[in-house]
C-alpha cells in the first residue's frame, strides 16, 4: 500500500485522477467493516509479555487489544515486546508496556480513512469501534490488503460467472427448437436512452459465449434500428431479438407513421430526419445500409399510415455458436458473409 | 500505442477516471456522423469527434471503439461521462481540432481504420 501517499500535497486535476487505478477506486468504494478483523486475539493487563509473545507466535500476529474486565484499555504490540525484550524485562504485565493512546476508526469508515491513519499515526492497526462506541473488531494494513485483493477478484468473478451462466443457457433445456427472446419497448424521442437496448443485447450474446466480431455486427446493425425507432416513428416501437443457436432473428415494428417509397428509402444518404436528429450525429440516410451491410437477410415491410416491420438475421456459422455445447445439426443455412448471396430484400 | 501515449500526443484530459491506460490502439477513425462510424470503423480505434452527446458513447460501445477523443476542447455533460464510465471506455479532451489531431496521430504512425465506401453499397 504504498500508493496511498502517491497523490499527497497534490490537487487531483482531471489528468492526474484519470489515473486513479480500480484498487485506488476500491480504498474509496470499501467500508472498514468489510475488511477488518470481527474478533481479534485478545490480551489482558495482568498478562506478562511473555505470555503476549505466545499469542503473537501462535496465532502469527504481531499486534492485539488489551483488555481489563472486558473494557478495551490498550494496545499491544511486537514493538512494545521488543522493548521489553531489550530490557529483559518479559515477565513484567503487559500493562507496563501497552499503548494507551487509542487510535480508533468507526466501522463505517471507508477503508481510504484508515490508509490515511496507518500513514499519519505510523501504527501498524487500529482500533475499530461501532455506533455505541463499542469495539467492534482491529483493523491492519494487512486487513485492508487482503480485502481489496478480495474485491478485486470478486469484480473479475461477477462476470465470468455470468458469462458462464449464460453460455450455458441451451445446454441444459432439451427441446426439438430452444430459442431465447429479448424484448424492448423503445420510446419515440428518447434520445438519452437510445441505443440501451442495443447495448443490453450485445452484451448478452457476449455472455451467452457469441464472438465479439458476430456481436458487433448485430449490435450496430440492431442499434441502427433502435435510433430508427427512436427518430422515426409516431408511438416508438418495439425491438425483439430471437436467438437461437444457428441464428440470431432481429426486428423492430412500429405503428407509424409508415414509409412512402421503401426503395427510396434504402438509397444511402436519404433522409427525412430533422435538423435536431442530424445534430446527435443521425438521420445521415446511412441506417438501413448500414444495417444491410451487418447482416445476412434484410426484409423490410411497411405500409403508410399503419406501420413499418423491418426484420433482419444473421446465420451463425459453426464456430460462432451462441451457447456451448450446443448440438451443431441445426446449422440450415450457414453462409460465408464474403459471398454476399444473402444480401437480399423482400420489400 | 496505448491510451496513455494517446493523451500525451493529443494533449488530452481524461474524463474517466479508472480507465484502463494501457489499453492498445489500433487505429483512428475521425467524424461527426454516427452513421458514418459505425458504416466504416474498425475494432479497437480511437474515434476523433466534434460530437459529445451520449450516442457517441453508444456508438462506441456498438463499435468497439477504444477510446474517444473530443476535439476542439469540447466538455462532454454528465450523461455522456457516466456512460463512458459505465461501458469503460476512455474519454478524452483535446484543445486541438479535428485536422490537426489526424495529422498528429497518422505522424506519430497510427493506422487509419476507417474502411473506405464500397463503389456501389447497396445494388450487389
Amino acid at each position: 500500500m504504498t500508493d496511498q501517499t502517491r497523490f499527497k500535497g497534490q490537487i487531483i486535476s482531471d489528468q492526474l485522477a484519470g489515473a486513479i487505478t480500480r484498487t485506488e477506486e476500491l480504498a474509496y468504494e470499501l467500508k472498514v467493516s468489510e475488511v477488518m478483523t470481527r474478533e481479534p486475539f485478545t490480551t489482558s493487563t495482568l498478562m506478562t509479555m511473555e505470555e503476549a509473545l505466545d499469542i503473537f507466535n501462535k496465532n502469527r500476529i504481531s499486534g492485539a487489544p488489551v483488555l481489563e474486565n472486558g473494557a478495551l484499555v490498550g494496545v499491544i504490540s511486537i514493538e512494545d515486546l521488543i522493548r521489553a525484550l531489550r530490557k529483559n524485562d518479559l515477565s513484567a504485565p503487559v500493562q507496563n508496556y501497552m499503548t494507551t493512546n487509542l487510535v480508533t476508526i468507526r466501522d463505517t469508515d471507508t477503508v481510504i480513512e484508515a490508509l490515511k491513519l496507518f500513514v499519519n499515526t505510523k501504527l501498524g492497526r487500529l482500533i475499530v469501534i461501532d455506533s455505541e462506541n463499542q469495539m467492534a473488531g482491529i483493523i491492519t494494513k494487512g486487513d485492508v490488503t487482503r480485502g481489496i485483493l478480495k474485491a478485486l477478484d470478486q469484480d473479475y468473478q461477477e462476470e465470468e460467472v455470468r458469462i458462464y451462466r449464460a453460455s450455458h443457457l441451451f445446454e441444459d433445456i432439451s427441446s426439438d427448437r430452444s430459442t431465447l427472446v429479448l424484448r424492448y419497448n423503445i420510446k419515440v424521442g428518447d434520445f438519452t436512452h437510445g441505443g440501451s437496448a442495443s447495448s443490453n443485447i450485445k452484451r448478452a450474446l457476449l455472455r451467452m459465449g457469441a464472438n465479439p466480431q458476430l456481436a458487433r455486427r448485430c449490435g450496430i446493425a440492431v442499434y441502427e434500428a433502435e435510433m430508427n425507432l427512436i427518430i422515426h416513428t409516431t408511438n416508438g416501437g418495439v425491438l425483439r431479438v430471437e436467438i437461437e443457436p444457428h441464428q440470431i432473428t432481429m426486428q423492430a415494428t412500429d405503428e407509424g407513421p409508415g414509409i412512402e417509397d421503401i426503395d427510396l428509402a434504402m438509397k444511402p444518404g436519404y433522409s427525412t430526419a430533422t435538423q435536431e436528429v442530424r445534430e446527435l450525429g443521425f438521420g445521415a440516410g446511412m441506417g438501413l445500409v448500414n444495417i444491410k451491410r451487418c447482416v445476412d437477410w434484410m426484409q423490410l415491410e411497411s405500409t403508410p399510415g399503419i406501420g413499418s416491420k423491418l426484420r433482419f438475421k444473421i446465420f451463425l456459422k459453426e464456430e460462432d455458436t451462441v451457447g456451448e455445447g450446443y448440438p451443431s445439426s441445426a446449422k440450415e443455412s450457414t453462409k460465408d458473409e464474403s459471398s454476399g448471396s444473402h444480401r437480399s430484400f423482400g420489400a | 500505442m496505448n491510451i496513455e501515449e494517446l493523451i500525451t500526443i493529443v494533449d488530452g484530459t481524461l474524463h474517466t477516471p479508472g480507465a484502463d491506460l494501457s489499453r492498445e490502439v489500433k487505429g483512428g477513425c475521425g467524424a461527426d456522423l454516427m452513421s458514418d462510424v459505425l458504416a466504416s470503423i474498425q475494432p479497437e480505434a480511437v474515434l476523433l469527434t466534434g460530437l459529445c452527446n451520449p450516442q457517441v458513447i453508444r456508438t462506441a460501445q456498438m463499435a468497439d471503439v477504444a477510446a474517444v477523443v473530443f476535439v476542439r476542447g469540447k466538455q462532454p455533460p454528465k450523461e455522456t461521462i457516466d456512460l463512458a464510465i459505465e461501458e469503460r471506455i476512455p474519454l478524452i479532451t483535446s484543445p486541438f481540432g479535428m485536422f490537426e489531431l489526424c495529422g498528429r496521430l497518422r505522424q506519430r504512425g497510427l493506422p487509419s481504420l476507417e474502411m473506405p465506401v464500397d463503389k456501389d453499397p447497396c445494388c450487389d
